[in-house]
């Protein structure tokens, strides 16, 4: 492991979202076991473990996408600068526009370009004039460094771009409507090693006005764009900490296996 | 029945060569299937395929040829003093037929001996009466010369037959015999039976293939006799329909105008129906309807597309027929008539729901999940989802399955006969009855028709007309479908 940037991580201590008590279960599967946990404003927060530990499910309860599956049904608090998002007046389509999201494999519309990153803006009314939606859209484009390959071909599909591109569409695309959080479900895992830099990169620069959340398999990942690192095995949290110290110094003997290769 | 029992011969014969050919092959690897090049059951397969194949590709050849050979070799038998003026070579050959076949009858049942039936002669025994003892009723008595003839006939093609058998018998045993020789532990059968089976696949496509040309030849050289009799720009540019069939004196004009409009104005009112209904019905069951719904829902809309178009054409001409005239063309004054372009638009559209929903439901559950994560993830309501994502995704595959709905309204006849009427007319009223091209085409086929005169042949240039239209959609909706599936690949 390299020195984990520590200089870099002086992080504002500002509490985003607070988890307590968190269930999830997928019809009778305990999916989610009381998880607890503060994700903090201006940060990355990388979520790590081995398959099937829910740290993807967990993700997709901070923007309530868990409501799209049926037999999901989450228990618990999860509060969003002190709000219960799962409170019956809150809109889980609006909470979703404040809490953007990127997927594991890159899913750009059938669109134009320029139409895959003025979608959220047209749903939700953010700009008044072409010339706005024009100035968001080019704002965005430039946020996920695409800007510069994508200027000139704006009008073509979204589809037609290589999968890093596409990528960086998404984000673009989930930045758009300009969310305070942003969570990623393995952002790169469909991306050859160029493509998962350059994002990676770009997560680095996101975290200065969002609350980045990454869920990702790999742990050099996890260490290299993440301030704090929470752990993930068998539905539970183990351990949440400074990445620093969950790479260097982890108390779980649970947490040191794995990021020593010894399960996982 | 000598072929029933020639091709059960055959068959067993390569049952033998199966069982032999199998053994032959274990026998040569010293009865370890694992020193074979193939499975045991492909070197039996292959005995077989030998065996039944070309033997069996050459009876039905023979059978073919065979009635073509004796016919021509039989007509030249009879004296051209036969041929009066009031027969033709054909008729007298149709008698030969039928007098061959009433002794063979004769034969069979015992009431002549076969040495009697080849023997008889007309002058001396009244075949006639002979012959109508055993069931063959003939028209006259039977000329000297039709006797003769029909006993060569006769004669010739137990001849034949006798050949056949021999041929085809001698091509089975080399065919087995050839495969046996071939066996051996290193010999691949395995690649031998599946060039057989890849030749099977071919030629059930090719069947399908054929059929289509041969459909659309009969089509195109019946449509030719009818442009020699009639006009091409009358019938193309004609806006009159009005056949007068010979006897009853004037002339016809064929103009396909009329009949076109009416096509596609009651396919036109069927799509409008069928369209919306079908599609918001797809999008329900696709992105709303729960799984219990669905499955409960699904089947019930599909059976519609089992109900014959008769049932729908009654339904047309006792209800919706009616309820129109009585509630919107009389009140309104737009017409006296229950038959209209509306009722069969209407019932048709009706028909077409389950086409155009269940094809789109399909094209829109092919839509990946990914799409509408996307999509829900940005804070789209599931509303906005399928306006801006689902649909323009799918678009292109539910233009072809409305493409595909549109052509099989274009082809309609039944609902349109009890519906729409058959009064071919050119007007904007769509309480008017009007018929379509398909009317025409059963109308001027049905009852006493005369082959040769334009009034009937025109049919075939509808039909001609009417497959190329629905050809081209379906074309069109086969490129839009395909290009849409590269989409997402």
């Amino acid at each position: 492991m390299n020195d984990m940037r520590f200089t870099e991580r002086a992080v504002v201590e500002d509490k985003k979202i607070a988890a307590k008590g968190v269930q999830v279960y997928y019809g009778s599967n305990h999916a989610i076991k009381d998880v607890n946990v503060d994700i903090l404003d201006k940060t990355v927060t990388a979520f790590i473990g081995p398959s099937g530990c829910g740290k993807s499910t967990f993700l997709r309860c901070i923007n309530r996408m868990n409501d799209t599956i049926d037999i999901a049904r989450v228990e618990g608090d999860i509060l969003l600068d002190g709000e219960d998002i799962y409170d019956a007046k809150v809109d889980p389509v609006q909470l979703r526009a404040k809490v953007g999201m990127v997927f594991q494999k890159p899913n750009p519309f059938p669109k134009s370009i320029y139409d895959n990153v003025a979608y959220g803006p047209r749903i939700h009314g953010l700009a008044r004039t072409k010339a706005d939606l024009d100035e968001i859209v080019e704002k965005s484009l430039r946020r996920a460094a695409l800007w510069d390959e994508a200027k000139d071909r704006l009008e073509q599909p979204g589809t037609g771009l290589s999968g890093g591109q596409q990528q960086r569409l998404c984000i673009a695309r989930a930045v758009a409507t300009s969310p305070e959080v942003l969570l990623m479900d393995e952002p790169c895992s469909a991306l050859d090693p160029i493509a998962t830099a350059q994002v990676e990169e770009l997560i680095d620069e996101l975290r200065e006005r969002f609350s980045v959340v990454i869920v990702t398999h790999s742990m050099q990942q996890a260490a290299r764009v993440s301030q704090r690192t929470a752990f993930f095995h068998l539905g539970e949290l183990v351990e949440y900490g400074e990445t620093g110290q969950i790479f260097t110094n982890p108390e779980d003997p649970r947490t040191e296996s794995y990021i020593t290769g010894r399960i996982g | 029945m000598p072929v029933l029992w020639l091709v059960i011969a055959v068959l067993l014969l390569a049952a033998a060569g199966y069982v032999a050919g199998r053994q032959r092959a274990l026998t040569s690897a010293g009865n370890d299937p694992r020193d074979l090049h193939s499975l045991p059951s492909y070197y039996g397969s292959h005995v077989f395929i030998k065996t039944a194949v070309p033997a069996l590709i050459a009876m039905m050849l023979w059978l073919l040829v065979q009635p073509l050979v004796i016919e021509s070799r039989i007509s030249n038998v009879i004296p051209d003093t036969a041929i009066s003026a009031d027969t033709t070579r054909s008729l007298v050959m149709a008698d030969v037929r039928r007098v061959a076949e009433g002794l063979n009858l004769a034969v069979n049942q015992g009431a002549m001996s076969a040495e009697d039936a080849a023997r008889v002669r007309a002058d001396t025994t009244d075949v006639r009466e002979r012959l109508g003892e055993v069931g063959i009723a003939l028209g006259s008595d039977v000329e000297p010369y039709v006797l003769q003839a029909a006993q060569s006939y006769r004669a010739l093609s137990a001849a034949m037959s006798t050949w056949m058998t021999l041929f085809v018998a001698a091509l089975a045993i080399a065919g087995c015999a050839i495969g046996l020789m071939r066996t051996r532990k290193d010999f691949r059968a395995r690649n031998v039976v599946e060039a057989a089976i890849l030749a099977l696949l071919m030629l059930a496509s090719t069947i399908a293939i054929l059929t289509t040309l041969g459909i659309i030849l009969s089509m195109l050289f019946e449509t030719r006799n009818f442009f020699q009799q009639y006009p091409w720009h009358d019938f193309f540019f004609g806006l009159t329909w009005s056949p007068s069939f010979s006897g009853r004196g004037g002339a016809s004009q064929l103009g396909i105008v009329p009949l076109l409009w009416g096509t596609l104005y009651i396919s036109f009112i069927a799509l409008l129906v069928a369209v919306p209904i079908g599609l918001f019905a797809a999008i329900y069951m696709s992105e709303y309807a729960s799984p219990k719904a669905r499955a409960v829902a699904k089947p019930l809309i599909e059976i519609l597309a089992g109900i014959p178009t008769i049932v729908y054409g009654l339904f047309a001409l006792i209800t919706v027929g009616p309820l129109l005239r009585d509630y919107f063309a009389q009140p309104m004054g737009l017409g006296e008539s229950a038959s209209s372009v509306m009722t069969a638009g209407i019932v048709m559209g009706i028909m077409l729901i389950p086409f155009v929903s269940s094809l789109s439901d399909d094209i829109i559950n092919a839509v990946p999940q990914a799409m509408r994560d996307g999509s829900l993830g940005l804070g789209a309501t599931q509303s906005e989802t399928i306006k801006q994502v689902i649909v323009p995704a799918a678009l292109p595959g539910i233009v072809g399955a409305i493409l595909l709905a549109a052509s099989r309204a274009i082809g309609e006849t039944m609902i349109v006969v009890l519906g729409a009427g058959a009064a071919a007319k050119l007007d904007l009223n769509p309480f008017e009855a009007m018929t379509t091209v398909t009317v025409k085409i059963v109308s001027q086929l049905t009852g006493d028709t005369d082959f040769a005169s334009a009034e009937t042949l025109v049919a075939f240039a509808l039909g001609l007309t009417l497959f190329v239209i629905t050809l081209g959609l379906n074309v069109l909706a086969l490129y839009i479908v395909r290009k849409y599936r590269e989409q997402y690949e």
